[in-house]
């Protein structure tokens, strides 16, 4: 296209003239998929090393610069047959994957110690009620302390750090009881050992490193793993912006590189790249994506325009402005912060119950040994009973309930289409009693869709939809993807803002405005309904054709909202587009609660009206001017084509044409949320239990080490069943 | 009971084994790409005159 495109930002130079990129790709399914784009990057000259991370759907490739560069990769891939995205990996997503390997390796150093240390408390036990004399018992307790100490102080870390940050805070949270019960434990076995005692804790303040590490890790797997794909699409859908440098010349750049005062030129059927202000030319705008307006807006020189607008017929030329510039931006920007003030008030079940639970552990372990003391009992036999409290009331079982069921259903909303933003929002779906729907791109698919009702015979639209290949126009789009041959006709050629021409069969085609294609005037067909329907011509052989294409519902829309009603949820839709195209999907839908015409502040208030009623609303939208709404709901869902900004401030994003995840979301969510509060009342009841046994001081390293992996197993089944019958 | 004393470190040696074990596959990256792996083992390449033809 004679223009260069510039990857700087994505390739990392190594020494002696190497380098090295990370890429996103599409379409990799199979094992096939894997040897073809390995085997057919590493047979191009100068190429190290190509290998795809097939869980990420990554492919890092290393070359000799000499030989190849960055685009060639690029351009050899789409050969084979897949598109890739360079990557830039964002510092939260590197932090996270650090912050899993410690995990592991704490995980790793816990695991190994647990069971050596187990197996020599279990020749102590069984040594305690047959024939083993005192001193292999101290040997034994000495080994123990050997292999716990130093693997306490590594694997304990997390926990450690954890809660001397809280106490600096001056705050409380679920790891100062750990960490206190720990290192409690630790120090009095250490002392009972060199005393010659019949019982040493070793084993448990081990065990209940280990069973609090594997609860860390999961709930770490779970954002990360939800981090890792919200990155790759991120990837995917990163736009590339033409910029025009100083001397005229046109450099193709990832979106993400603009800056502020750039000039930019976009032609027709491309997405804006960047907010700004158009310094050339004059195009419409199909804004539906900011504005949910479904009705183009004309743009010339002056106008501001938004990322995310498509620019349907001319060629602007743009002056980037820093964001928020715009006056939408600027108030959605100052609706989220506000938004995002109150929802960060939400606290998480686990959060609440760690709040209740480390003052209550705590008084309880006082009052144990200064109950005793009053019954008479040493300085040294209350405190060792005091410490058996603090250690069979550590939360393992809490510290798994609320993770582990997460795991599980995040694994299952995902087979359903739905990726979660974080673990949190589980609980929130849970809880829903309102889901309040956007229109555009939302309830109706966000690309346009072929008319059929007009009816058109399928070897002439066959014929248009393969001529719509070679075109970048928007609604071209919606017709190309009827084409079932995906090749573009030979020689078909782009007039921009006109149409395109090719010689089919021997004749020429013509498609595009009518006046393209030699119509003397509009020559809509009579009868049909043309309200918010825009048409294409098609000419071919003497014949013209008009190809309706509007806005349609999602093809489960109808069935969704039913089952969703069912469900008992009360049903709302606040749109921004006009009260003419908005009632006729409300009416088909049978919502009889939607607004028209609003803005965002009108949304987030209608939104705070229903919370103030006592509601707990789910809201789905797409749009920038959902994003407030978004964020001011108590959760939200955003389909995956929505505006980057929407998508920053939805709890979870769901794939594909079907509204079908929406419902899935809310019943997975619903059952997970069952099966939360039966874990916690499954540790209530194991504390119930327990607790009275060690204030009362029958608790043995024996009985602590069964109760503790008893709960925890018994919690980390019962999450499964999140799994189960979704 | 003197057998421990060869017992136990023997115990203990092979328990870092195992630790060692894991944290060098967790090092050299075999835990980054699980699906892979599992989908790796499948084309037989390997075998003489079956292997798929590359484009």
């Amino acid at each position: 296209m004679g223009e260069t495109l510039d990857l700087s930002m994505f390739v990392k130079h190594g020494d002696a003239g190497s380098s090295h990129m990370t890429l996103a790709v599409e379409g990799v399914s199979c094992a096939g998929c894997i040897r073809k784009i390995e085997s057919g990057l590493t047979k191009l000259p100068g190429v190290i090393d190509a290998r795809l991370n097939f869980t990420q759907r990554r492919l890092a490739v290393d070359w000799r610069d000499d030989q190849i560069d960055a685009a060639r990769i690029i351009d050899a891939l789409e050969q084979i047959g897949y598109r890739a995205h360079p990557f830039a990996p964002e510092r939260v997503e590197a932090d996270d994957t650090a912050q899993t390997r410690w995990l592991l390796k704490c995980l790793a150093v816990a695991g190994f110690a647990a069971m050596n240390v187990m197996l020599l408390s279990v020749s102590i036990w069984a040594g305690n009620v047959s024939d083993m004399t005192q001193e292999t018992r101290d040997l034994f307790h000495w080994l123990s302390a050997l292999i716990a100490l130093p693997a306490a102080a590594y694997a304990g870390q997390p926990f450690f750090q954890s809660a001397a940050r809280a106490l600096r805070a001056r705050a409380l949270n679920m790891d100062v009881p750990i960490s206190v019960g720990v290192v409690l434990a630790l120090g009095l076995s250490l002392y009972e050992t060199a005393t010659h005692a019949t019982h040493a804790y070793f084993d448990s303040a081990i065990m209940l490193l280990f069973f609090l590490l594997c609860g860390r890790y999961l709930d770490l797997a779970v954002r990360r793993k939800t981090r890792l794909l919200a990155g790759n699409l991120a990837t995917l859908k990163a736009e590339f912006a033409h910029r025009l440098e100083q001397n005229g010349e046109l450099v193709r750049v990832p979106a993400a590189a603009l800056a502020s005062g750039d000039r930019v030129l976009v032609r027709p059927g491309e997405r804006i790249p960047a907010d700004g202000t158009v310094v050339g030319g004059a195009s419409d705008i199909d804004e539906s994506l900011i504005t949910g307006e479904t009705t183009y807006r004309n743009a010339r020189a002056g106008a501001t325009v938004y990322a995310g607008s498509i620019n349907v017929s001319g060629t602007l030329t743009l002056r980037v402005s820093a964001a928020g510039a715009g006056t939408l931006v600027e108030e959605v920007d100052r609706l989220i912060a506000k938004a995002m003030q109150a929802k960060s008030q939400i606290l998480r079940l686990a959060d609440r119950a760690a709040q209740l639970y480390a003052p209550v552990v705590h008084v309880t372990a006082v009052l144990t040994a200064i109950g005793w003391l009053i019954a008479g009992a040493s300085i040294h036999d209350s405190i060792v009973i005091a410490i058996a409290v603090l250690i069979i009331t550590c939360p393992c079982a809490i510290a798994l309930a609320i993770p582990a069921v997460q795991v599980v259903a995040s694994g299952a909303l995902f087979r359903s289409g739905v990726i979660l933003n974080g673990g949190a929002a589980i609980e929130r779906l849970a809880a829903v009693d309102t889901v309040v729907f956007d229109k555009t791109g939302t309830l109706t698919l966000p690309d346009p869709q072929i008319d059929m009702s007009i009816g058109i015979d399928p070897d002439t639209l066959e014929r248009a939809a393969r001529l719509a290949l070679s075109s970048h126009h928007p609604l071209a789009g919606a017709l190309a993807k009827a084409a079932r041959e995906r090749v573009p006709y030979e020689g078909a050629v782009e007039e921009p803002g006109r149409g395109v021409r090719a010689i089919i069969d021997g004749q020429e085609a013509r498609l595009g405005s009518a006046t393209f294609c030699g119509a003397s005037d509009g020559a809509k067909p009579a009868g049909t309904n043309t309200n918010g329907a825009s048409f294409i011509s098609f000419a071919h052989g003497g014949r013209l054709s008009t190809i309706a294409v509007r806005q349609s519902l999602r093809p489960d829309a109808a069935s969704v909202v039913a089952a969703l009603r069912r469900r008992g949820l009360f049903l709302m839709m606040l749109s921004g587009d006009r009260a003419e195209a908005v009632a006729p999907v409300a009416q088909e839908l049978g919502i009889s609660d939607w607004r028209a015409g609003i803005t965002p502040a009108e949304k987030i208030a209608a939104i705070e009206l229903l919370k103030e009623q006592g509601r707990r609303v789910l809201m789905v939208g797409d749009g920038l001017n959902d994003a407030p709404a978004l964020a001011s709901a108590q959760v939200s869902m955003s389909p995956i084509t929505a505006a980057h900004l929407a998508q920053a401030h939805a709890d979870a994003l769901f794939l594909g044409d079907h509204l079908q995840p929406v419902e899935r979301a809310i019943a997975i969510s619903r059952r997970a949320g069952r099966l939360m509060k039966q874990n916690l009342v499954l540790a209530a009841i194991y504390n119930a239990f327990a607790v009275p046994l060690a204030i009362a001081g029958l608790v043995t390293p024996l009985i602590a080490a069964v109760a503790m992996s008893g709960s925890s197993l018994l919690v980390t089944l019962n999450a499964l069943r999140a799994r189960l019958a979704s | 009971m003197n057998v421990l004393i060869y017992l136990v470190p023997l115990a203990l040696l092979l328990g870092l084994i195992g630790l060692a074990a894991f944290l060098w596959s967790l090092k050299t990256g075999q835990y980054d790409d699980l699906d892979g792996a599992a989908v790796r083992i499948l084309p037989d390449d390997d075998i003489e005159g079956e292997a798929p033809t590359t484009n």
